[in-house]
């Protein structure tokens, strides 16, 4: 036996050498391994049938597991700089094979697949096949066929199917009964931003899920916003016929009492008027949605 | 230059659950060993002399204490070149064969191929194991194993030789063959230190012993000179005793035993002539008359008590 | 050195002769086989399954060769107090140990060379041509074996101190958390406390990082491994492995055998 007075200095210091080269390495395996593994994502069993197979009466661990990582799939993707989500849909499909009966895995899957990038995959069309498989396997949840509707007035601006999608929801003695007001609407006038107003304040009271509230509330104040940008142009245009020269702030408006204060967006940040006469949303503003109040 | 020399070699064990307690196998053990000796390590189980061994071949670390052998310290490992060892009841690799295994040891010594072969076949032979010499070991019996065992102690030709209870599981034949293999290593000038709990084995091949118990040492020196003391009564073997003969000697002696129609007497030096007298004068046959040379069994019978007598056979 | 050699020889004709060995190749080579089949059910990524089952059976097996010999090297030889005839002759502890770990590493890259081949085997099988093998496959074979040495070095630590059983949970278990490392210091940084941040850090940088030899996925889909992933891994492995046996042998060289 060796005394310990003679080997612990040697230990030591081996150790604390050794430790720091081999955080140095680690460092630079880590910096190798950043740019190789990005673009190396892959699922091993693409076949969501094998999938379920294999599991062998594990189905719904397995569909867990699977949802987990298509959650995973989007957090990170959506984190890191690519912003692209290839395996979202092979996940979701393969979490749905498992247990077609995960409402949640839809409709949460739906909205990830259908908003634009860099928010989601911009693919409503997979959004549909998905929403379409819930509606399969779940036919007495009529929320189904709402998303469908919503997906194809919103994403595809597929106004006929979406009408029909509503009125097919609508037949379900428990659906709200706008259903067929909507149905009814979007029949006749299309893509009214109203309708569209409607439809996300519907998919705000469906849900207490603070994730799809968020996103539609998000959603409304875009619209929001639309329609207060409509309504502020339509009143620097009237000002300006009225005294023959363009407003360069929203102050002679409130001065002649058309406006009852200096306007506010929804998420409560006030309305930029730029020199051109358009008016924008403040750059602070967290609205994201809004079409007209980011204009350029 | 002696072969051995121990100094306050120590050892103890920590026992229980927190190994807190102390448990002393070896307690300040000096002696020495000279080059040339068939030295003897005696004792009952537990006495330490495996532990001393083992100590001796680094297996163990020692608490405190030291030793040289052929004058260098025990941790140096050169000094292991020069050395052989038999542990107690050896286990071997089962899965290589005893021409293998020996080819093994041979290797961690560093001899050339040419020169392992030629060893290796050597040793073989005078272990009796040519035949088997290309079987796995797990088909081995006990005795086989211990061949192996005594032929790999001696791959590298050493000069001090280290067997733990060497006679261990042998039949008698074995055990005489590995006694004529001691003597053997004697005469060729090597020193044999072995461990043995076995009095003829010790009695027949020591020059000198060192006699163990629970760690300490209790007598070293020639067995003669540690036994000599002891020898102080005669055996007397009397043949078909008339009844009167047998009722007086009874008087007499210190010890009767009956056997057939003999009787064996144990009588002390003093009243020995007083026995024979009264033999001669009742006109019985006497038929032989010993010195009783006291054995290790009386030793230890008498050093330590009863309680460890059991333990250290006469024989086998 | 000719200790070591020797020692290292005996592991492996130990290794070599144990059947157990045998069964786990047979069962790699199976699971190939079955990659085969599982490509034929998917369309269109007949050889990225197979390189993915195959590689990963590569490493899982190597795994399980790695840990059950592993875990035995040092413990058995004291347990069946074979080291006793051993270590009295002129040997050194710690050249014990390198010569135990370099038996097991001469078996694993046998064993490696034999799956590799069932491997190719397997591989030409379904792309229907035989070609020169891919560098990056080779690279990735490479570091499968950068890690089971790693793991041998591992199991041979906890051999020295512990039961079997223990050494091979605690092998596994190592596996399986420098496989997860940076899932763990990721999860450490979400978190928003310095400390819980520092931990996962020191955890990462602590634990075997086995997600560094493992470039399976991307192999498979066909990207090169970087040449510097090459020295990097080598150097890592190599550094890690020294200071793991450096550490066993500090505490055999300390060890009474019993």
């Amino acid at each position: 036996m060796i005394p310990a007075r003679r080997w612990l200095p040697m230990v030591l210091l081996v150790g604390l050498v050794g430790g720091y080269v081999l955080v140095g390495v680690q460092h630079r395996v880590d910096a190798t391994l950043a740019e190789f593994a990005s673009g190396g994502q892959l699922l091993y069993l693409s076949s969501p049938e094998w999938v379920k197979r294999l599991a062998m009466g594990y189905d719904g661990l397995l569909a867990c597991l699977y949802w987990t990582r298509a959650v995973q799939h989007y957090g990170r993707q959506h984190m890191g700089t690519v912003r692209q989500y290839p395996l979202l849909y092979p996940l979701l499909d393969i979490t749905t094979t498992l247990d077609p009966e995960l409402k949640i895995a839809y409709r949460f899957g739906a909205i990830f697949l259908s908003e634009p990038p860099p928010h989601g995959a911009g693919r409503a069309d997979q959004a549909i096949t998905l929403i379409q498989k819930g509606i399969r396997h779940n036919p007495d949840y009529w929320y189904f066929w709402y998303d469908l509707g919503f997906l194809y007035y919103r994403g595809l601006k597929d106004y006929p199917r979406a009408a029909a999608a509503f009125a097919e929801g609508a037949k379900n003695p428990q659906a709200g009964p706008w259903m067929k007001v909507m149905a009814a609407r979007i029949a006749a006038e299309g893509g009214d931003r109203r309708w569209a107003m409607f439809l996300w304040n519907e998919l705000y009271k469906s849900t207490d899920n603070p994730y799809i509230r968020k996103n539609a509330r998000d959603h409304i104040y875009g619209l929001q916003a639309d329609f207060d940008i409509e309504f502020l142009e339509a009143l620097l245009a009237r000002y300006q016929r009225t005294t023959g020269q363009p407003a360069a702030s929203f102050e002679p408006l409130v001065a002649a009492g058309v406006l009852r204060g200096l306007p506010l967006d929804p998420a409560g940040f006030p309305y930029r008027l730029g020199a051109d006469g358009r008016v924008r949303l403040d750059p602070q503003s967290p609205i994201t949605t809004s079409t007209r109040g980011r204009e350029p | 230059m002696p072969a051995i020399e121990i100094t306050d070699l120590t050892k103890d064990y920590p026992r229980g659950f927190w190994r807190k307690r102390l448990h002393r196998a070896l307690d300040h053990l000096t002696l020495t060993v000279e080059a040339g000796e068939v030295f003897g390590l005696l004792g009952p189980n537990g006495a330490g002399k495996t532990t001393t061994l083992k100590l001796l071949m680094r297996l163990i670390y020692p608490t405190a204490g030291t030793a040289q052998l052929l004058g260098r310290p025990f941790t140096d490992v050169e000094v292991h070149r020069r050395l052989g060892y038999l542990p107690e009841a050896p286990y071997f690799y089962q899965y290589l064969t005893g021409r293998e295994f020996l080819d093994y040891c041979a290797q961690l010594f560093g001899q050339a191929k040419a020169e392992r072969r030629r060893r290796v076949g050597e040793l073989l032979a005078q272990v009796g194991l040519v035949e088997a010499a290309d079987v796995a070991l797990r088909f081995f019996s006990r005795g086989m194993l211990q061949r192996v065992g005594l032929a790999q102690a001696l791959i590298n030709d050493p000069e001090l030789i280290f067997l733990d209870e060497p006679m261990l599981g042998l039949d008698p034949v074995g055990r005489r063959e590995v006694r004529d293999l001691i003597l053997r290593l004697r005469a060729a000038g090597k020193t044999v230190c072995f461990s043995t709990h076995v009095l003829p084995d010790a009695e027949s091949l020591c020059d000198r012993v060192a006699i163990l118990n629970r760690g300490h040492l209790h007598g070293l020196g020639a067995l003669d000179e540690i036994l000599k003391i002891k020898v102080k009564a005669s055996e007397v073997l009397v043949g078909q005793p008339t009844p009167a003969l047998a009722e007086a000697l009874r008087a007499l002696a210190d010890g009767v035993r009956a056997a057939g129609d003999k009787l064996t007497l144990t009588v002390a030096d003093e009243k020995l002539y007083a026995v024979l007298d009264c033999i001669r004068a009742q006109g019985g046959r006497l038929l032989a008359v010993n010195p009783v040379r006291a054995s290790l069994e009386d030793y230890f019978y008498e050093e330590f008590g009863t309680e460890k007598v059991p333990e250290l056979t006469g024989g086998v | 050195m000719q200790r070591v050699a020797a020692i290292a020889l005996n592991t492996f004709r130990e290794a070599v002769r144990d059947r157990v060995l045998y069964n786990l190749i047979v069962f790699a080579l199976l699971l190939m086989g079955t990659a085969i089949l599982f490509g034929q059910i998917s369309i269109g990524v007949e050889s990225l399954i197979v390189v993915n089952l195959g590689l990963a059976a590569v490493t899982f097996f190597g795994l399980a060769i790695a840990i059950f010999i592993g875990i035995g090297l040092v413990y058995k030889e004291m347990d069946q107090r074979t080291l006793y005839v051993l270590l009295a002759k002129p040997v050194r502890r710690g050249e014990f140990i390198l010569g135990k770990f370099c038996g097991l590493g001469l078996t694993l890259l046998v064993n490696t060379a034999l799956m590799a081949v069932g491997f190719f085997l397997a591989l030409w099988y379904v792309q229907r041509r035989i070609s020169l093998p891919d560098p990056s496959l080779l690279a990735a074979l490479y570091f499968i074996f950068l890690a089971l040495l790693l793991a041998t070095a591992l199991a041979l630590f906890f051999s020295c101190f512990s039961s079997p059983v223990l050494s091979a949970a605690f092998t596994f278990g190592l596996f399986i958390g420098g496989s997860l490392a940076d899932d763990l210091r990721e999860l450490g940084r979400m978190v928003e406390l310095p400390w819980v941040k520092m931990a996962g850090d020191a955890v990462y940088y602590a634990v075997p990082n086995f997600r560094n030899f493992n470039v399976i996925a991307g192999v498979a889909q066909g990207h090169p491994v970087p040449a510097a992933l090459l020295w990097q891994n080598t150097a890592y492995a190599a550094l890690y492995i020294g200071l793991v046996l450096a550490a066993s042998a500090l505490i055999f060289q300390n060890r009474n055998l019993k």
